[in-house]
């Protein structure tokens, strides 16, 4: 298999206003076509940062992202465009409260990609249905346990067809009981071959699916590599206390 | 019973004098006509402008830490500028002098009269409109603008299409409460000139020399205007709060 590297960041920096610290102080990475990220690291480490970077939800302060080639950070880059093409799922689902979910599923693609109702909609259903919600079309996402809710967000941006998901931390706000049907939708979607980022905190996740882990802390990758690398054969002092603590 | 047939028959005769002599009624119909007009002309006009200053004002506090030094973050910086000015000057001085200065200053060589009392309330209550639905645009979370973002819409896009909706229907209650107000405030434009519901009154008590009869009529309107607004608008709270949840 040929690494084809769909995004490559160098040297990202983010330095927030009135704050001393950098957020993020030189990040590189690849992210390789059909690859699986897991970005794992403790609170403040920059890792929710660096994914928000990823799309421009934050502006870098410095350094640069290629996806495909281009340069997101270009001032005459047109990131609508990007963005269209990576989905992104936050802690908080963020699905609007004021639509139905098929609304919720074909608001973007029909506005954006020109795509009929009878389309979009073919489309969401198909989604709806393979995440067991399909009876739930209708329904308002207040209407929705937390579980359900996460995987229609997640379905959401799958709507857009996009080359890479972003999932923010999108278990940690979920009862503990509806965490597995969320992680169950993303490991069926990496199966497919999404090329996925991840911030989590469920490190059983990270191992069984993840290719490439990434361990962040103070705004800098530590140590990276595959699952094994890191969980069996930490480098760092700083991964092995990270790794005491949590496992 | 003597008693009451007497009040009775009196207050029968006061009615007469006030309203039915010489078709007085008419100066209240054309009063209701004007402040009903008025009105509902200045709360659109206040609406439109408010929603204006309320986008400039909260694009600018929501944005201008991100954007780009250019000309489009100068253009929003002086409009917010001037937004803000705008909403200093209107909110600092009664609307009764707002609506002098309009009448004999600014505007005084117009005969039109309701066109200028429209004016006049529009703009005082678009200073109060913009921030309300400020306070309705802020209180939407962030995290639906970023999931629009997110999606590729752009900012007007996941304005029109994610925020202003949800804030429109939170802050439905305050613009309510709002138009109530100004229905009210308009009284103060027989200082003008200009044959509102008030200054209606103040004709037939001028002609016929009786205060009781018109003032408590006009308060019986104003109040019944009020209820029967209020009853409207909570037909319509309902309506959204229906369809959305």
């Amino acid at each position: 298999m040929t690494t084809d590297t769909l995004i490559e960041v160098k040297g990202l920096q983010k330095h927030f206003k009135g704050g001393d610290i950098k957020a993020l102080n030189g990040v590189d990475v690849s992210i390789a076509r059909g690859e699986v990220m897991v970005i794992i690291g403790p609170s403040g480490s920059g890792k929710s940062t660096f994914l928000r970077c990823l799309n421009l939800l934050e502006k870098p302060t410095g350094g640069t992202i290629l996806v495909d080639g281009a340069d997101i950070t270009d001032p005459k880059a047109d990131i609508n465009r990007y963005r269209q093409h990576m989905g992104m799922v936050f802690q908080h689902f963020n699905l609007f409260p004021h639509m139905t979910v098929l609304r919720n599923m074909t608001l973007a693609p029909m506005k954006l990609l020109g795509k009929s109702r009878a389309e979009a909609e073919e489309k969401a259903m198909a989604l709806l249905e393979r995440v067991g919600l399909a009876d739930r079309a209708g329904a308002y996402p207040h209407q929705l346990s937390g579980g359900q809710q996460q995987r229609i967000a997640i379905i959401r941006a799958l709507c857009m067809e996009p080359e890479v998901m972003l999932f923010d931390e999108p278990t940690s706000a979920l009862d503990p009981e509806m965490v597995g049907e969320v992680l169950e939708v993303m490991k069926a979607l990496a199966r497919d071959g999404m090329t996925m980022a991840c911030v989590t905190h469920e490190m059983g996740f990270a191992r069984e699916v993840a290719n490439h882990v990434v361990f962040m802390d103070e705004g800098k990758i530590v140590e990276q590599g595959t699952p094994s690398d890191i969980f069996d054969h930490p480098q760092s002092e700083r991964l092995r206390s990270f790794l005491a603590k949590i496992l | 019973m003597t008693g009451i047939a007497a009040w009775w028959s009196n207050i029968a005769a006061q009615f007469t004098v006030a309203f039915i002599v010489k078709d007085r009624w008419k100066y209240i119909v054309t009063g209701l006509r004007n402040t009903l007009i008025v009105t509902l002309g200045a709360v659109l006009l206040g609406i439109a402008l408010g929603a204006v200053i309320a986008l400039v004002r909260s694009s600018w506090d929501r944005t201008h830490d991100d954007m780009r030094p250019g000309f489009s973050k100068a253009c929003l910086g002086v409009a917010n500028w001037l937004s803000k000015l705008y909403l200093t000057l209107i909110r600092g001085t009664p609307v009764v002098v707002q609506i002098m200065i309009l009448f004999f200053v600014i505007m005084a060589n117009s005969n039109n009269k309701i066109l200028t009392g429209i004016i006049a309330f529009g703009l005082n209550s678009a200073a109060y409109v913009a921030e309300i639905i400020r306070s309705g645009i802020m209180s939407i979370d962030i995290g639906q603008t970023e999931a629009g973002r997110s999606l590729g819409f752009n900012y007007t896009q996941t304005m029109s299409f994610v925020v202003l909706p949800q804030a429109f229907k939170n802050v439905l209650p305050a613009l309510a409460n709002e138009f109530i107000s100004l229905l009210k405030e308009t009284a103060v434009a027989g200082y003008v000139g200009l044959t509102d519901l008030t200054r209606a009154a103040g004709i037939i008590r001028g002609v016929t020399y009786q205060s009781f009869m018109p003032l408590i009529g006009i308060a019986i309107i104003y109040l019944v205007l009020v209820i029967f607004f209020s009853w409207l608008i909570g037909k319509l709270e309902r309506r959204l709060r229906n369809s959305d949840h």
